[in-house]
């Protein structure tokens, strides 16, 4: 059994939150209590009957206002994987949240209501997939049952979300007619849809291959913490602990520690106090060096074959999270893995229309969900990779250096 | 190609990642210790995070005076067997120092009263961090807590000023007097956890294994009967064999029948279960649809 994590966007009028509840009421992941208190909801709210979009709405605020406000995380599994739902709002105004979900997925589920096509939300959530490089597009084209399970109109939306797809680089694109409501071609292949001959979602999700998401071939290493036990057995002990982002590390490497640039050979790899062959995406592991070195968190263990960008001015494309708005020439600190550093935004290149692409220039203005192009100079060197080549490490945050909260999300270049 | 991992290797070093994050990021973090199954999990990742050194963190427990005798006999011993340092601090204390209300009813529970004693224990100590077992499939808000998840000087979680969490970066810069409740198993489900206990080999305290035991019959509730309950006339008091599918206080927390007495059965059970675990042991938790909401507002964990 592995693992999936995977976003859904749309909003509740697509049937978002009843897609999810039905994947959940579909794989028996819903118990009997939490059904009973669901009923007593649809009743409070005056629905006949169960209404599976509740199961999503988590604070109360939300359920008052019939709105999701918030990333909400929700589990289920079946023989074959677990999954992880990043369930975010899809409204243009929570931009923030959706970028946040889709950071950590491997897959997005983009549902277009069968009777209105590709519309400008469909757009910029598959903006949104591209920027932050979601592996996996899957498109469910939902409500088929409100256009008479159209094989016609199924074809249409296929060929005009192609065309997106096509434009905007999306590599792996799967189609599926579903009724979220009804529970066509979700868990159980439709009758309705004879035309279809494709995988049901959940089939989809269960199978979709991973193997290649990880990158095996780029070592990188930030150091989080080093171990220094300093009792009598291990007196000499200087264990580097972190997490293998991407490639693999074996004794005997020839490493190099940025930024300073120092060289050494990997004396052992371990896991859980062992000494064991390989280390290798996503362990978290030990790494101890032949040489004693200075090495402290925020320094990052490489190949001496595979050197990543070592750079203090960094063009990078970010979204603004914060309601206070950005400011040319504040000061922030940039959070690349352990690292952080003092930067200063030195030039908006341009704003990002989301909804089209379109490049705005002139941006005098920078406020909570708007998506950006912009230069920085950091105070010291910053470790890296362009995001597009390696997004295990060209994430990037903003915190603000006196309310110390996170202001914006980056996908340095 | 290295070997897949497997969906526990995942969740596991995500878990341990956050670990060593926090040891990081923090000059005084501490793992609150319940002697509950998650927590005792959170002690397994942080010895493996840390190894071949010591957990740097001490564990601290919020003692409710409530608790079952063998969570505690497990939580000393395990201290012992680790070296690591153990604080315990009293809820009883509290009460008596600061003059506190004790809630009373048929199941009055220290739950709320323990948020109190946590705040005074984080001011003693100057904890900036505080590791928890919660996961966010237990209830609806739990679901939008972040991993690192920010409370005020009084200890309050406002959830709609909580920060973006991305990729696997944590941001656990705050302000003086603010704290940073870090949840390193969020993503972990009841069963996940079930089956990591197995895989690792790791001891239980003997409550989660069947036993026999003199049960107050609530409706579909199980609860142990012990000094800190109070029987009415007409309560139905029996002998059940029962386990624990967790450990909170005696007050609140219900046992369900079984006769399981290995993690194997444990999980048969759980996979054949269709009612989810707060829902079958958390007597306090039927108060409203937003019981757990409230008390997260007001400093719980």
């Amino acid at each position: 059994m592995d693992l999936l994590r995977f976003i859904t966007a749309g909003s509740v009028d697509d049937g978002k939150s009843t897609l999810i509840g039905r994947l959940l009421y579909d794989t028996d992941s819903i118990k009997v209590d939490q059904l009973a208190t669901i009923q007593k909801q649809s009743k409070n709210k005056g629905e006949g009957e169960i209404d599976l979009a509740l199961f999503t709405d988590g604070l109360r605020a939300e359920r008052e206002q019939g709105i999701t406000i918030d990333v909400a995380y929700k589990y289920f599994n079946t023989e074959k994987r677990k999954f992880i739902i990043a369930d975010a709002p899809g409204h243009i105004q929570y931009t923030r949240n959706m970028v946040t979900g889709a950071s950590n997925s491997d897959l997005i589920i983009i549902l277009i209501d069968a009777r209105l096509g590709v519309i400008e939300q469909t757009r910029r959530h598959s903006i949104i997939a591209s920027l932050l490089q979601i592996p996996h597009v899957v498109v469910t084209i939902n409500k088929m049952d409100m256009v008479d399970f159209s094989e016609e109109v199924y074809n249409n939306i296929v060929i005009e979300y192609s065309k997106i797809a096509k434009q905007l680089n999306i590599k792996d694109v799967k189609f599926i007619p579903i009724s979220a409501l009804l529970g066509d071609n979700i868990v159980n292949a439709s009758d309705n849809t004879p035309w279809y001959k494709g995988d049901t979602l959940l089939h989809l999700l269960e199978n979709i291959n991973l193997s290649h998401d990880i990158n095996y071939t780029e070592p990188r290493f930030p150091v989080q913490y080093v171990i220094r036990p300093q009792t009598d057995d291990l007196h000499d002990y200087r264990g580097y602990a972190g997490k293998v982002i991407s490639g693999t590390y074996r004794k005997g490497d020839l490493v190099t520690v940025l930024p300073d640039g120092i060289d050494s050979i990997v004396e052992a790899v371990e896991i859980n106090g062992e000494e064991v062959d390989e280390v290798f995406a996503p362990q978290s592991a030990v790494i101890r060096l032949k040489d004693d070195i200075d090495i402290n968190r925020g320094d990052i263990i490489v190949n001496k074959s595979n050197l990543p960008n070592v750079s203090q001015d960094i063009e990078t494309t970010l979204c603004w999270m914060d309601t206070r708005p950005m400011v040319t020439g504040n000061k922030y600190l940039l959070q690349v893995q352990s690292k952080r550093v003092r930067c200063i935004i030195k030039e908006i290149n341009y704003k990002l229309d989301v909804n089209t692409l379109e490049k705005i220039e002139n941006v005098d203005q920078v406020g909570l969900n708007d998506v950006v192009h912009v230069t920085l100079k950091t105070a010291s060197s910053v470790v890296f990779d362009s995001y597009n080549s390696l997004r295990a490490n060209g994430g990037a945050i903003l915190i603000d250096e006196t309310a110390h909260t996170t202001v914006a999300g980056c996908m340095l270049q | 190609m290295p070997s897949k991992l497997d969906y526990l290797d995942l969740l596991e070093s995500e878990s341990i990642h956050i670990m060593r994050e926090v040891a990081g990021q923090f000059e005084r973090p501490a793992l609150l210790f319940s002697g509950g199954k998650d927590s005792i999990t959170l002690v397994q990742l942080a010895l493996k995070a840390f190894k071949p050194g010591k957990i740097p963190f001490p564990l601290v427990h919020i003692d409710t005076g409530h608790n079952f005798p063998e969570a505690l006999e497990y939580r000393d011993r395990l201290a012992d067997e680790l070296g690591a340092k153990l604080i315990v601090r009293k809820v009883e204390d509290t009460i008596k120092a600061r003059g506190l209300k004790e809630p009373v009813g048929k199941f009055a529970s220290r739950n709320a009263l323990q948020s109190y004693t946590l705040l005074d224990t984080i001011e003693e100590f100057g904890f900036d961090a505080c590791i928890g077992g919660a996961r966010r499939d237990e209830e609806k808000a739990r679901a939008k807590e972040r991993i690192f998840s920010v409370r005020d000087e009084f200890g309050q979680w406002d959830p709609k000023k909580q920060r973006p969490e991305l990729w696997n970066l944590y941001n656990g810069k705050i302000a003086k007097g603010e704290n940073v409740r870090v949840f390193p198993i969020s993503n972990w489900v009841e069963l996940d956890v079930w089956n990591y206990i197995k895989r690792e080999g790791i001891e239980l305290p003997s409550i989660y294994f069947t036993h026999e035991r003199e049960v107050l019959v609530h409706g579909e509730f199980l609860v142990a009967m012990s000094e800190f309950i109070r029987v009415d006339e007409g309560d139905v008091i029996e002998k059940r064999k029962v386990r624990y599918r967790t450990v909170g206080d005696m007050t609140c927390t219900a046992a369900v029948e079984s006769t399981a007495n290995n993690i194997d059965d444990i999980i048969g059970e759980i996979n054949r279960t269709n009612i989810s675990e707060r829902g079958e042991t958390r007597i306090d938790d039927q108060v409203s649809e937003a019981a757990m909401e409230d008390r997260k507002k007001n400093g719980y964990f």
